[in-house]
């Protein structure tokens, strides 16, 4: 807020600008005090301070009452130019305006004091609230896996000769289960902290993004839905982070392939501009609740009552790469229903099939 | 050999190599990873990248100064950077923690093959491919492919370092000479072209894989 960065200027900076405006204030008061009376001019005074008060601290506030009161004295209340006041009417005006602009001055800057402290508490609470959620997820994210583990490692040790040879191939492949998802979990948790702990630099280089397709499905846990990826031909080469992208792309559609039922379809799209490249993933899912869209890409939101394996940090991830990128994501429900990502890169784009060097 | 420092790592490592027939000595730290590979070089040593006393990085510069076997960098993900650099000093291979076994063991008899310098083949064959560097010729199922000068030069690097990582950098020094490392769009335009002349389907490549951020691997 402008109020806010002025406030934090050093005092005398504050003093200075203050003086500044009442002054000006004044001098152009001077000029047309045969247009306005003096009386008039008070009122055109008190707006300063009025103004000043609402964006200064308390001691440049009072200066200007001070002065202006003085000012006002000084240069137009008859007879000039002395801080003589001839008629009781006028003795009254003066203290009246004098105790005004001292009370609107304290009152302007307490109320100012007192929001802002509003807004520090909820800002706390707030805060509090986050901590809350992310360590609820978190224990819970973390926790499932390695309970699961645990269980069945107890299970497969002590109840060995009980459990028949599926039940333990059974208990085998939940362990190995529980060891990816607390892998993806652990991994979204790094890259997280990666992300907000500002080191994360992209580095742009080329690629080739039929490669780049093929390194993100080869990256997805088995799925029952088909996947199709649509590419310009011939496809460009992009600057880009590819490593960035890639992740990007892979968590989309993890959750697609997750939220969506089965056997449905997934589309990947790549789409090339001259300065950009955007990247569409679409799915026949049920798509999001309307009042959900703005919300899915914050930090440990998930939708109510969303299926267990998600960690509530893939979309915020999505989001905080693509702004590493300086890109764009958006969210929209398909008119045929389900859910399209859009997300847009600024890149260099590069048609070179032939080289110059064969 | 394995130097690692996390005794967990050293027990499932031993556990699935002893089990696979390979004998296999075990160093906590850098330190006694160097003397005991001194003492009784092994055929292979697994190396992970973040040591307590000193980094694996130091530790294999040290290694290939008379060491030179396989080496196989053991890193964690999502550290591209550190596996191009031990690539670049000499690692024969790279594995992310965690590693399916089935994969450490592919990589371990690759690494292993690949002590034994081949002498000097002329003619390297893989699946229905077959490269003949003399009569600079690559043959797909008996037929001749035509290829540039610069797509064999590239087949010809490719094909005398089967189941080997090249690092980008590595190649374009190798093709392009030095001078020519920041380019890595010509790589990838030549990539993309031998791939739609070598591979059944170019989408799904089986003889130049790409190793995401790190390089391309020929099989």
């Amino acid at each position: 807020m402008a109020f806010t960065s002025i406030r934090k200027r050093p005092l005398s900076t504050q003093i200075l600008i203050s003086m500044s405006v009442v002054t000006g204030v004044s001098v152009g008061a001077f000029f047309l005090k045969d247009v306005f009376g003096y009386r008039e001019i008070a009122l055109m005074l008190l707006m300063a301070v009025s103004i000043i008060a609402m964006t200064f601290e308390i001691i440049p506030v009072l200066i200007s009452a001070v002065a202006s009161a003085l000012i006002w004295n000084f240069f137009f209340i008859p007879p000039l130019f002395t801080f003589h006041i001839n008629n009781t009417e006028d003795t009254l005006l003066f203290s009246l305006y004098f105790l005004i602009a001292l009370v609107n001055g304290v009152l302007s800057t307490k109320i100012r004091e007192a929001e802002k402290k509003m807004r520090e508490k909820e800002e706390k609470a707030q805060s509090v609230k986050l901590y809350d959620t992310l360590f609820n997820s978190l224990s819970h994210e973390l926790r499932t896996p390695i309970s699961t583990i645990i269980g069945s490692v107890d299970a497969l040790q002590e109840e060995k000769s009980k459990l028949s040879e599926q039940q333990q191939d059974m208990l085998l492949s939940e362990i190995a289960e529980a060891g990816e998802r607390l892998n993806r979990q652990v991994g979204n948790l790094l890259n997280m902290s990666r992300l907000e702990s500002g080191m994360l630099q992209p580095k742009p280089d080329w690629c080739d993004p039929e490669e780049l397709f093929k390194q993100v499905t080869d990256k997805l846990p088995p799925h029952t839905q088909t996947i199709h990826s649509h590419l310009p031909d011939p496809a460009p080469l992009i600057k880009m982070d590819s490593g960035l992208v890639e992740h990007i792309l892979v968590n989309l559609l993890h959750n697609a392939i997750l939220y969506t039922p089965d056997a449905t379809h997934i589309h990947l799209t790549l789409e090339t501009e001259t300065t950009s490249c955007t990247f569409i993933v679409e799915d026949d899912g049920p798509g999001f609740p309307e009042n959900e869209m703005a919300l899915v890409f914050e930090k440990f939101h998930r939708l109510p009552h969303s299926k267990a394996g998600g960690s509530g940090l893939g979309l915020s991830i999505v989001k905080g790469y693509v702004e590493a990128m300086r890109g764009t994501v958006n969210l929209e429900n398909r008119l045929s229903g389900g859910a399209r990502f859009v997300i847009t890169i600024p890149v260099e784009i590069s048609y070179m099939n032939q080289l110059q060097h064969e | 050999m394995v130097i690692d420092d996390e005794p967990q790592i050293r027990k499932l490592l031993e556990i699935t190599l002893s089990s696979n027939e390979y004998v296999v000595w075990q160093a906590e730290n850098a330190q006694q990873g160097l003397i005991m590979a001194a003492n009784h070089p092994p055929d292979l040593i697994l190396l992970d990248i973040a040591l307590p006393d000193r980094s694996g990085h130091e530790v294999l510069r040290e290694l290939r100064a008379w060491y030179n076997k396989a080496i196989i960098i053991l890193s964690v993900q999502n550290s591209e950077a550190d596996i191009v650099a031990a690539l670049d000093n000499g690692a024969s291979d790279y594995l992310t923690k965690p590693f399916r076994n089935a994969e450490l063991l592919a990589r371990i008899r690759s690494a292993i093959r690949r002590n034994i310098p081949e002498n000097a083949q002329t003619v390297i064959e893989t699946g229905s491919l077959q490269v003949d560097l003399v009569a600079r010729v690559v043959r797909k199922q008996e037929v001749v492919l035509r290829l540039t000068n610069t797509e064999f030069n590239l087949m010809a690097l490719f094909a005398q370092n089967i189941g080997r990582v090249l690092t980008h950098q590595y190649v374009l020094k190798e093709i392009w000479g030095v001078g020519y490392q920041q380019e890595t769009q010509y790589l990838r335009v030549f990539v993309r072209a031998l791939r739609k002349k070598i591979e059944d389907d170019a989408n799904n490549p089986q003889h130049i894989i790409t190793e995401s951020g790190v390089g391309y691997r020929f099989a």
